[in-house]
């Protein structure tokens, strides 16, 4: 998929050898009459840092979606870390996991991070970011706060630990839901447009934090509509258009060479 | 103005709080209460102290097991209409429709009047060890009430489990919570801190409900004052004992619920 030993990419690409972390393919997603994915593979090794991007109703939030099932495909393979996810069709005929526990085990890999933040605004900082290791993965209380403390420190709201998320700004919340993702040692970090909620002026220093991230050789799939960004970080690039992959590759490629007529007036437009 | 404040001492703030228009209410109010003592009858009291003091704690606990076990009834309720399936939604908006549509002295009667004369004709019934309950009046009392405030705060809660941010449970969800946990974690906490300005109002009302089962006999605190009347032909001095009481436990349950919504951490705007 990447070509091997690509010299100018600004992020090392995954080694051949490393293991597929999500491999997707012929993903099909109906909103009832409305064919929102029709036939999407793709897939990431260990270290990839995958972006995915594309104009407003191409698919590609129900893309990352449905990875972890809170959409759930109507066809489709999904592998997570080599395990297929096990789909059944329910008595409606909607395709729904056919083994719950198996789902909420995956979940519990995958750290996503939405685009509203989502923090449980009955929970001060700190709590959000001990909850599920403590109450789901049954990660000791004490061992829970010192590793929330530490990634708290990390994105820069150490001091912001006792605070509720109503009383923090959209920049701090969307750190303080990357430091709960983090917290359950994802094997893959999942990025729902996590700067399209936020004033401009807040946008930066939450990229930098994911960006940190990518650098650091984490496996992160990344929807957004940051191209700058998606350039500088991002290993693989897809351009979804309409439910389909329209065309993919190395970034540079993607936004230095695009192929595509599509593409060539998606990146126009924006850029 | 705000270093002038930690800088006074205490008696400085209590002449501070003291203007004169606060002192002519508090002379007025001294004043109205001292000629009430005076001018009126009060040395009915001490005959009756047992009596009213048995009243006042009749009616709390009434009011206390109702409101306990009209909010469990009224969990399920909520969460039903919110998000249940028709077969479960349709019979819990049911029953709130019928309860908040009707007078709870209606259904009151209709319990104590309706079940309790079609009890005795069962010998099952009389003969189990439920009978030395089912023939008082204060099981009826306190079915009537849970049955009235499961109703009520029923509808509050459907609003507040419908009312959490969809997004925050969908989170819980992409993080491998399950569905109990879910609730019992992140949907219930939330929907009971919406529902809590309500449920003080609902628990205010629901007290004020209580003096209806001295109708099927239960002596409440109301039944005291009315029992007062009818022994000593004293009408006026009673009932205004009887507002005071309410007027504390009121206050009391007024006070409770403040000081649980000064712990909400949400910014209003």
């Amino acid at each position: 998929m990447s070509a091997a030993g690509a010299p100018l990419a600004t992020r090392k690409t995954a080694p051949d050898s490393a293991a597929e972390a999500i491999h997707i393919e012929n993903l099909h997603k109906k909103f009832g009459q409305l064919h929102v994915l029709k036939g999407v593979s793709m897939s990431a090794r260990d270290g990839d840092v995958v972006a995915i991007i594309g104009g407003s109703g191409s698919g590609k939030s129900t893309l990352l979606r449905c990875i972890n099932c809170l959409e759930n495909p109507t066809s489709g393979i999904i592998r997570v870390n080599g395990e297929e996810i096990r789909l059944k069709a329910d008595s409606h005929g909607n395709t729904v996991p056919a083994d719950r526990r198996q789902i909420e085990r995956i979940r519990s890999k995958l750290g996503m991070v939405f685009q509203s933040f989502n923090l449980w605004s009955h929970m001060t900082l700190i709590e959000n970011v001990i909850e599920v290791p403590v109450h789901v993965l049954g990660v000791k209380r004490e061992e829970a706060i010192a590793t929330a403390e530490k990634l708290l420190a990390r994105v820069g709201l150490a001091e912001k630990r006792d605070v509720y998320p109503a009383f923090l700004s959209g920049g701090q919340q969307q750190r303080g839901a990357i430091a709960r993702a983090l917290a359950i040692q994802p094997r893959v970090m999942l990025f729902d447009e996590p700067t399209s909620a936020l004033d401009p002026e807040l946008v930066g220093e939450v990229l930098r934090v994911i960006g940190d991230l990518a650098h650091e050789g984490r496996t992160m799939i990344l929807v957004t509509h940051e191209m700058k960004f998606a350039r500088e970080v991002a290993s693989h690039v897809i351009y979804l258009y309409n439910g389909l992959v329209e065309e993919e590759g190395p970034p540079e490629q993607i936004f230095g060479a695009p192929k595509s007529e599509r593409l060539k007036q998606f990146i126009r437009n924006i850029g | 103005m705000s270093i002038d404040l930690v800088n006074t001492t205490r008696t400085q703030r209590a002449l501070g709080w003291l203007q004169p228009h606060r002192i002519g209410l508090i002379a007025i109010g001294i004043a109205l209460f001292g000629s009430a003592v005076y001018f009126m009858r009060w040395d009915w009291i001490p005959n009756y102290y047992d009596l009213a003091l048995q009243g006042i704690w009749r009616t709390i606990w009434i009011m206390l097991v109702t409101a306990v076990l009209g909010f469990l009834l009224a969990v399920p309720l909520g969460l039903a209409q919110a998000v249940g399936p028709w077969w479960l939604a349709w019979p819990a908006n049911a029953f709130c429709t019928v309860i908040r549509g009707t007078p709870l002295l209606l259904q009151l009667w209709l319990l104590y009047y309706g079940l309790g004369s079609l009890f005795p004709q069962f010998p099952a019934i009389r003969q189990s060890w439920l009978w030395p309950y089912l023939r008082q009046a204060w099981p009826y009392a306190v079915l009537a009430l849970t049955l009235s405030t499961g109703g009520y705060v029923g509808e509050v809660m459907r609003g507040a489990f419908a009312g959490v941010p969809h997004g925050q449970l969908e989170a819980a969800r992409a993080y491998g919570m399950r569905r109990w946990k879910i609730f019992r974690r992140i949907w219930f906490p939330q929907a009971v801190q919406r529902a809590l300005p309500t449920l003080g109002g609902e628990s205010v009302l629901l007290l004020k409900a209580t003096p209806l089962v001295a109708t099927i006999t239960v002596v409440d605190i109301y039944a005291v004052a009315s029992r007062v009347r009818q022994d000593t032909y004293i009408v006026y001095e009673p009932l205004l004992l009887l507002a005071l009481i309410y007027l504390c436990i009121t206050g009391i349950i007024v006070f409770i619920f403040r000081r649980l919504e000064a712990r909400i951490p949400t910014r209003v705007g």
